[in-house]
């Protein structure tokens, strides 16, 4: 029997219960999230359980949401099951204070660049990673560019805004 | 060091047999200041060794520290991010139809397959459906592309162990296909090739024309490429058990296409999640058996067989559809093309529209993956309904396989660490985004 979103929901939910959240399938990718604490668990058991077997990590990257207080970080993991050929996507939100979150480099080699890119460009800390350090910056740089709070343009420039963009001007950038 | 004046230094062969032995023992005492080893270990003593950044044999920009003992590396620690171009933020900065070109400068072997793929991310987002004829233009473009990106990569394997007549012979056929994309979209390597919605003009003769002299030409061609490497003894040699990885290693590691293939795992993104209308045409998806260099190069040998069949079903297929259909009938996300644009005053208005973000971008997040030369080119998109990327992450198929190196070449001779980077197919700009 081919593996559809709806069994993977019923499998994860009997697992995990009330930890999962925001289950929803945009553009038919099932998409869900758990607490940071269970990324781990959640990602050994879409790996070992028989039905599942997500045993490819195809990405593995973050996404800053200045607005969403205390979960500004989400860390997102694309899964794929070659068998069965279905992905799912998984997400773990973070406190940008905080930003620490288990590495999955023992359960996959793959995760280990991909984890220091996130760091590198989010500052996520990856808990157990084996070399956590920045991969395509250089060593010294002291921010994490990819967050928002980091516009691409020169802030003293008066002749561009970000209107023609379809947002607000500095609207995460106060200076 | 040995130290002497002038007039000593005249006098050299004259040196008493005293002031040699003691010039050799300053000499000993010295080197052991500089490397500080202890006594026993002469034999097991290992050199630091750059290969890179800027290395022929690395064909990009990138770094690995070996560190050799004698011929044989026993640890390699790649340094990448020597050409980092901040792809991803700058995207969040630009409209849709301005980050094609961003897509060029990832894997510019191959850019348009990027080109599509982001394309058909977006055309994903907006619900687009592009017509079949599109779509087998759409495949033949990304075909040529893979021809001459396999191409370079095979004719490079044979450079660095030793061939280089194959590399000269194989290389006026990428040309001819530069001609062919030159006569589409008027460039050559990074090519901004098409817009969302289909092309900015229909294929005309010329590009026919070279692709007929193509396809009847390049048989030959790659069958004397083969001819001339295949049951090379030497070629062989050089590369049979090279840089060798299991199929499960493979998968941890998030090798997809040759690379995977050669492992014997048959995933390919064109059968397994067809996009473009691949489910029309008939192929074959080669795989290898032992995960070596030599399956690399044969799996890429074969793909090339196969992209050449599959360009002459397109062409047939495409023959079959209405000649005068290039672009779907999206005024409010295909750009228009220019003459109209100056002409017509729907065109200018729609123009004016897309350029001014004034169509609507729904918002959503949405993950699309391609067959990339390399390996699985992903893009994931969030979009917030705004004119720009929320955030636009790249999976970049040679950033994640090439991890897997030190594993690759650990115990192997430093020759063979540089034929399995190059059977590798790794690309600096792809690496680096």
């Amino acid at each position: 029997m081919a593996l559809t979103n709806e069994n993977i929901t019923q499998r994860l939910t009997e697992k995990f219960g009330e930890d999962l959240s925001e289950v929803e399938e945009p553009y038919g990718l099932l998409t869900f999230s758990a607490p940071k604490l269970l990324n781990l668990k959640v990602l050994q058991f879409l790996y070992d359980d028989p039905e599942l077997r997500f045993q490819f990590l195809t990405d593995l990257t973050a996404v800053h949401y200045p607005d969403r207080k205390g979960a500004e970080l989400a860390v997102v993991y694309l899964l794929h099951n070659m068998r069965d050929n279905i992905r799912i996507r998984f997400k773990v939100y973070t406190d940008i204070r905080e930003p620490d979150v288990f590495s999955a480099t023992a359960l996959f080699a793959s995760a280990n660049w991909m984890e220091r890119e996130t760091f590198d460009f989010f500052g996520v800390r990856f808990v157990g990673h084996p070399n956590l350090k920045r991969i395509l910056n250089v060593d010294e740089m002291d921010y994490f560019p990819l967050r928002k709070e980091y516009p691409l343009e020169d802030q003293t420039r008066v002749d561009k805004d970000d209107d023609m963009f379809g947002r607000g001007t500095d609207k995460w950038f106060q200076p | 060091m040995m130290t002497c004046s002038a007039g000593e230094r005249t006098n050299g062969f004259n040196l008493n047999h005293e002031k040699r032995r003691q010039a050799m023992e300053d000499q000993v005492v010295s080197t052991q200041q500089h490397m500080p080893l202890s006594q026993d270990s002469l034999e097991k003593e290992t050199t630091t060794l750059n290969l890179g950044p800027t290395h022929p044999a690395t064909h990009g920009v990138f770094q690995n520290v070996l560190e050799m003992d004698g011929e044989r590396v026993v640890s390699a620690e790649p340094t990448v991010g020597y050409i980092h171009r901040a792809f991803e933020k700058i995207a969040e900065r630009r409209p849709f139809y301005q980050v094609t070109p961003l897509t060029d400068r990832l894997n510019y072997c191959s850019s348009p397959i990027n080109n599509m793929g982001w394309h058909l991310t977006v055309e994903k987002l907006l619900g687009i459906e592009t017509p079949k004829r599109v779509d087998y233009m759409r495949i033949i473009i990304m075909e040529l592309a893979r021809i001459s990106d396999h191409l370079i990569c095979n004719s490079v394997v044979g450079v660095d162990s030793g061939a280089y007549s194959g590399f000269l012979y194989v290389m006026q056929y990428r040309e001819l296909i530069y001609e062919i994309y030159e006569e589409i979209c008027g460039s050559r390597l990074t090519t901004n090739i098409g817009r969302v919605g289909g092309f900015e003009r229909n294929f005309n003769d010329t590009v026919y024309q070279k692709l007929d002299r193509f396809l009847r030409e390049y048989p030959d061609v790659l069958k004397e490429f083969e001819n001339l490497f295949n049951r090379n003894r030497i070629f062989i040699d050089r590369t049979v058990g090279v840089g060798r990885i299991t199929p499960e290693r493979a998968l941890n590691y998030g090798f997809t296409r040759p690379n995977l293939r050669a492992t014997g795992v048959d995933y390919d993104v064109r059968v397994a999640t067809p996009y473009s209308s691949y489910q029309d045409l008939e192929f074959s998806v080669p795989v290898g058996s032992t995960g070596d260099s030599y399956d690399r190069f044969l799996v890429r040998n074969e793909e090339m067989w196969q992209s050449l069949s599959m360009i002459r079903q397109a062409l047939a297929l495409m023959k079959k559809e209405p000649s005068d259909i290039y672009h779907a009938q999206v005024p409010k996300y295909y750009l228009p093309e220019k003459a109209d644009v100056y002409t017509k005053m729907e065109a200018l208005i729609w123009h004016f529209k897309i350029v001014m973000g004034e169509t609507d971008i729904p918002p959503g997040e949405v993950y699309h993956s391609v067959e990339g030369a390399n390996g699985e080119l992903g893009f994931y998109l969030i979009s917030d309904g705004g004119r720009a990327a929320y955030r636009l992450h790249f999976r970049r198929p040679c950033f994640i396989y090439y991890q897997a190196y030190p594993e690759l070449i650990k115990n192997a001779l430093l020759s063979d660490a540089v034929v399995c980077m190059s059977s590798l197919n790794l690309i600096a700009g792809e690496m680096d985004a």
